[in-house]
């Protein structure tokens, strides 16, 4: 055992920090530095960069394109590229729907969808929760009725993230409501400019606007765009919950956001002494950034468990439980640390070029807009206590 | 980067399992707790034979060359076992200050017999003032010749009564709380004017209170340099803390897989209890705090033998913390499940939960360690 780079892997970190430092826009990395929402252009620049050198899809193994690499370089990578500031990478194409083409697609798919996906030209969004189905996933009732060689598709789906930049959404559809809920479901790949969808923003509690309602009103899908076989997409959308486990923990974003809290509390004063020297304070950030080293040997233990050929076992399916409340924490007390500078409503600010001044220090604005955004952490993705009953059937057995 | 176990590390860990599963049954351990020591020659000696004595030591100091990832993977299994031989006060604590601190002449009359099974120790730091400062301490050591004259009181020393050399820390100058003027001496257990009161501890294990009236001992009785004890005293407690910390995790997978076992079998309202979703999430937070606990314990083996004292200190107090914490949820969490039977003597449970319990009173509790570790990370 031995926690210290080899030489080989401290190279490839001097790689992926050159390259970073090289071809990170420098000014989406001040947006992501100082907190400033990003826009499509952003991301897609950073996500272009990131393909032409093959590292976008970076989870993916080479025969389908991905660089292969180890669970040390995925660890590598990804750490460095939250240390300085990159983009997160948008996860619906890299790590949702592509894995499942690539696992469950037809050759003809793979040639289609891969190469825009791991290039980024493609923006993907996901079609999954309705608003009667939300938990209860299974439950939905989009329907896709085959007329020839299309399918008609009607209903609507719900916490559509950032769908109103995306060219494909991938849906799960009802393709059969009369066997059990499972059974009827199929995974299909939709063109966002298909006649008859609309989508309709759904502004959050901060003020932004990240996600929205997607309405299908008699939308045309060709057939060859079903994604394994017709009833059976209730599997690919387990795949891609599995897929998508490891990386949901957020390790380096909450570590770079423990680092900003300290500097947050090292400015802020409390009686005439920096905050960070509160005693009660300071415990309850030495208890988060235990929480968060916890739960970052959590991850390096099952990336060494993958490294020598294993599956990731029950510790993997406490990574998002774990994760989330961590980088709820961060945003709670980030917010208790500016107290009530917190208050001013400066929603202008969020966005790079602004004239707006701000009320008191440049933080101060984002600490109460992140404290009520990040309370999604524990309801997407499946809610935290979905996945403790995923964990207590699938892991313990109960 | 490399986590994984080496095949030697594997083997270590399956001979450890082998025998926690084969000699601590619970009706097995229950004898070994009843016998007047209160552990086994025979199993001490089979530690011997096995290595497990000199496993983390450097082969120059007679050992094996291993280090704290073997110590984790025994204690760990001891943890499981709920094994009552005295290895933490022995080897872990004696031991290690002795290979840090002891001259050529003291390794070889201590640390090679301890290899070899023959000698045991304990070792007396706390005081009825103390609570976790290590330097708190005021039984006095003056100088009487050529030696050193002790006297003064120490309190819940583990294995005193089976040791054969005793540990003490003992001020030699400086101020109440001072860290600087402690030193080490290795006090013959049967010396003269040292009498002790000996008593069982919640968990099983022996402890007791030692009074030193005048107990003489030789120059060649101080371990390390006189005055300056401390930063020994402070690294081989930090060493001891990662080595409870493995123990707990034991603990922590016994003790969460009773409860599952539990939970699956016990009927109520018709149905196996563990169908409620309500016991069901309980569950699920018992695992992901023994991931935690264990994982925290991998973190702070693998940074104890850090160079830089503050990442060695901030390594073992953030485990501290987490098996603190992880260490009460989890034991009290299978109490409430099992029940009136969890709060029974015939049941394992409870054992692990008194285990559990003492742990984190050990060197420092749950909040301890908090503060400990937030005046470290904060200063960078």
């Amino acid at each position: 055992m031995d926690l210290a780079f080899t030489p080989e892997e401290q190279k490839f970190a001097d790689e992926v920090r050159a390259f970073v430092r090289a071809n990170l826009p420098a000014d989406v990395r001040d947006k992501v530095k100082n907190g400033k929402h990003l826009i499509r252009d952003d991301y897609m620049r950073w996500q272009q960069a990131l393909g032409k050198k093959g590292w976008l899809v970076y989870t993916w193994p080479k025969k389908h394109g991905g660089p292969g690499f180890t669970p040390a370089q995925r660890y590598i990578f990804e750490n460095i590229c939250a240390e300085e500031y990159a983009p997160g990478i948008i996860p619906f194409g890299t790590k949702m729907v592509g894995p499942v083409i690539y696992t469950f697609g037809t050759e003809a798919q793979k040639e289609k969808y891969l190469p825009a996906i791991r290039e980024s030209t493609v923006w993907w969004c996901q079609g999954y929760s309705e608003p009667g189905s939300g938990s209860d996933l299974a439950s939905l009732r989009t329907k896709a009725e085959k007329d020839g060689d299309h399918y008609i598709v009607n209903g609507s789906k719900t916490w559509n993230t950032m769908g109103h930049w995306a060219d494909w959404i991938f849906c799960l559809v009802r393709t059969d409501s009369k066997s059990k809920p499972q059974e009827g479901i199929s995974f299909l790949l939709i063109d966002m400019k298909t006649p008859g969808i609309t989508v309709k923003p759904i502004i959050m509690a901060d003020g932004g606007h990240e996600v929205n309602e997607v309405f299908f009103d008699n939308v045309k899908v060709p057939v060859e765009n079903l994604v394994g076989k017709e009833n059976e997409g209730w599997t690919c959308a387990k795949f891609l919950l599995a897929n998508e486990r490891l990386g949901i923990a957020a390790v380096p974003q909450s570590k770079r956001g423990v680092e900003a809290l300290k500097d947050i509390a090292r400015v802020e004063q409390d009686n005439g002494r920096p905050l960070i020297e509160n005693q009660s304070f300071a415990e309850k950030i030495a208890d988060l950034e235990i929480q968060v080293t916890a739960l970052e040997f959590t991850e390096l233990r099952v990336l060494s468990q993958m490294a020598q050929g294993g599956q990731p076992g029950a510790e993997v399916s406490g990574l998002k439980i774990r994760g989330s409340e961590i980088q709820q924490r961060i945003t709670e007390l980030t917010m208790e640390a500016v107290g009530e500078y917190s208050a001013p409503y400066l929603p202008g600010l969020l966005w790079q070029g602004t004239n707006e001044e701000p009320v008191g220090p440049d933080y101060a604005h984002l600490a109460a807009p992140r404290y009520f955004n990040t309370r999604k952490t524990t309801i997407y993705g499946g809610s935290n206590e979905i996945q403790k009953g995923i964990i207590s059937k699938m892991v313990l057995g109960l | 980067m490399d986590l994984s176990l080496s095949d030697e590390q594997k083997q270590l860990q399956e001979s450890a399992e082998r025998f926690a599963r084969e000699k601590y049954t619970f009706d097995n351990r229950r004898k070994i707790v009843a016998t007047e020591r209160g552990w086994l020659p025979e199993n001490w000696a089979q530690f011997a034979e096995l290595g497990w004595l000199g496993m983390a030591f450097s082969e120059e100091d007679g050992g094996y060359g291993g280090g704290p990832i073997e110590t984790m993977i025994v204690m760990e299994q001891f943890g499981k076992g709920l094994v009552l031989e005295p290895f933490l006060p022995t080897v872990v604590l004696g031991g290690g200050m002795i290979a840090r601190a002891g001259s050529a002449d003291q390794k070889a009359a201590l640390l090679a017999p301890m290899i070899e099974g023959k000698k045991q120790f304990a070792f007396a730091w706390l005081e009825r003032q103390s609570r976790y400062n290590l330097a708190d301490v005021s039984l006095k050591a003056t100088k009487e010749g050529n030696g050193w004259s002790l006297s003064g009181h120490k309190g819940v020393v583990y294995n005193a009564a089976s040791a054969d050399e005793i540990i003490v820390l003992a001020r030699t100058a400086g101020s109440a709380r001072e860290p600087k003027g402690l030193t080490l001496f290795v006090v013959d257990a049967k010396a003269k004017g040292l009498s002790r009161r000996d008593y069982p501890t919640q968990d099983a294990l022996r402890a007791s209170e030692l009074t030193f009236d005048k107990v003489s001992v030789g120059a060649d009785a101080v371990l390390g340099k006189v005055d300056d004890a401390f930063p020994t005293v402070e690294e081989a407690v930090d060493r001891a803390i990662v080595a409870l910390c493995a123990e707990a995790t034991g603990c922590m997978d016994a003790i969460n897989a009773a409860t599952l076992e539990y939970i699956k079998t016990r009927k109520q309202f018709g149905v196996a209890i563990g169908k409620f979703q309500v016991l069901q999430h309980r569950m699920v937070d018992c695992f992901t705090n023994a991931q935690e606990a264990r994982s925290m314990t991998l973190m702070a083996s693998l940074k104890i033998d850090d160079k830089d004292p503050t990442v060695r200190a901030k390594a073992a107090s953030g485990a501290k913390v987490q098996i603190g914490k992880s260490g009460k949820f989890c034991g009290q969490s299978a109490v409430q499940m099992h029940g009136g039977m969890g709060v029974t003597d015939e049941m394992a449970v409870s054992h692990y939960f008194k285990r559990l319990t003492m742990i984190d009173l050990m060197f420092g509790n749950q909040q301890h360690h908090l503060t400990r570790y937030s005046n470290l990370a904060m200063a960078a």
